[in-house]
């Protein structure tokens, strides 16, 4: 019988910002059709771990696979395959949603069908305003074309980095819904929060990081997780 | 290529709508032409009006620059260029393409000003000017695309880019401003040698930069 390939595989991964260790040694394998929740306060290496996986910065040490890619070795393949969203939206303000989305289609190799990229507006409840440049949208419109910009290429592996910063009601349920579909259409998802209730939502899977180690990784349904996140924040508290 | 002609495509529909890169680029550097040509009035302009004309350009495509990167940074948006599935050259040739486009629109409506404004011909001296003009901004582009990156990573981009831009383009503009004096000198003998150079530190800035670039933006 053949291996399964791992929808993420981090081998040992270290990452040094001069002389302090943001990520040490962690090897994380997640499989397809996974939904997992990275917990940890600001400091604790969730962002350095997202960002190496979707190959913006080089691991110090270890090895990255994406969907069997090697990110230093294949990163173009690894990214094909990478649908990465932040509180930062990486959308251009001066063009309208739909050229934003243009764009992107140009640069991932997607088919610029303007209908699908309607439908896809549509999901995010930005149809009618596809034309209007983004600076004039509000902040959540703004973060609702951000969503719309990472699932555009239909992605396998969807990293979340504290994605609900600065999302309004509306675009912080569109995004739940999207990301319930996601996980049902069997895509693997890795997201960050700082808040239990709002990360163990839909996660299957919940990983705590401190100081840039994993301390706890267990099914989400395990009740451990929440002890786990207690102690983690006593501690963090008293720290 | 597509993904590289979607980025500079990308860059001429943001500057047509906002048209900030190009004008802010134009106005200086006409005003510093017309500053210059009236400073110079009584002297030998013919003499010190080939490094009047790249100080205009060397300034304008600093200004330019900035404009090209704020665009990036602005919303993180380089972040979104980074996680395509593109090389990181392709990536930068996308970007050296688009400040290119400007920096030579702009030069080339500054030129016949500076002419004007220094009584020479329009003849075909004015044609060697538009390629030494073409040849270093190239250059200096080239370089200027990878140097506006690490500046931006700073907390002082705008001013750190001419402090790191005009050193390192300097044997660019030096070159230029040579090529141009011989040129508007009606001696062109000795063009090969200046000519020469600005082609070798072209390119190898363009080089140099297309390999390097991954390790700037990842870093």
């Amino acid at each position: 019988m053949q291996p399964e390939t791992l929808a993420l595989d981090s081998h040992k991964i270290e990452k040094k910002f001069g002389y302090a260790y943001a990520v040490r040694n962690v090897t994380l394998q997640l499989r397809r059709g996974e939904f997992v929740v990275l917990f940890g306060s600001n400091g604790a290496g969730k962002t350095t771990l997202l960002r190496m996986a979707a190959t913006l910065i080089r691991p110090t040490n270890g090895t990255v696979c994406v969907e069997g890619f090697d990110a230093r070795k294949q990163p173009e393949e690894a990214r094909r395959r990478i649908g990465f969203l932040s509180h930062n939206t990486f959308v251009y303000r001066d063009l309208s949603a739909l050229d934003n989305l243009r764009f992107f289609c140009r640069l991932y190799g997607v088919p610029e069908d303007e209908g699908r990229l309607l439908q896809i507006l549509d999901r995010v409840d930005l149809k009618r305003r596809a034309n209007d440049p983004v600076r004039a949208f509000s902040r959540g419109m703004q973060q609702r074309v951000g969503i719309a910009r990472a699932l555009l290429h239909d992605p396998s592996l969807i990293l979340l980095d504290e994605p609900y910063t600065g999302l309004d009601a509306k675009a912080a349920q569109t995004l739940d819904d999207l990301l319930d579909e996601a996980a049902e259409a069997g895509k693997t998802v890795v997201l960050t929060s700082h808040d239990l209730q709002q990360g163990l939502r839909s996660a299957t899977r919940a990983v705590i990081l401190d100081k840039g180690s994993i301390v706890h990784d267990s099914p989400a349904s395990d009740p451990a997780v929440r002890s786990a996140y207690a102690r983690y924040i006593q501690q963090e508290r008293t720290s | 290529m597509k993904p590289v002609a979607a980025i500079v495509f990308k860059d001429i529909a943001i500057e047509y709508k906002n048209k900030e890169a190009f004008s802010s680029m134009l106005l200086f550097g006409l005003l510093v032409v017309v500053v210059f040509s009236f400073a110079f009035e009584g002297g030998d302009r013919r003499a010190l009006a080939p490094g009047m004309l790249w100080v205009a350009y060397s300034f304008a495509g600093i200004l330019g620059l900035n404009r090209s990167l704020s665009v990036e940074i602005d919303n993180d948006c380089l972040q979104g260029l980074l996680l395509a599935p593109l090389s990181r050259g392709d990536l930068y040739l996308g970007k050296v393409i688009g400040n290119l486009a400007f920096a030579v629109i702009a030069e080339l409506v500054i030129l016949p000003i500076f002419v004007i404004l220094n009584n020479l011909a329009f003849d075909v001296t004015l044609l060697w000017i538009a390629g030494i003009t073409l040849l270093g901004t190239l250059g200096f582009v080239a370089v200027g695309t990878t140097l506006s990156l690490i500046s931006a990573q700073t907390r002082m981009k705008e001013v750190l880019l001419p402090v790191l831009q005009i050193p390192m383009t300097f044997p660019v503009i030096l070159s230029a401003v040579q090529a141009t004096s011989l040129v508007m000198s009606d001696d062109s003998r000795g063009i090969s040698f200046p000519l020469s150079l600005l082609g070798i530190f072209s390119t190898v800035y363009l080089t140099a930069s297309y390999f390097v670039f991954e390790y700037i933006v990842e870093e």
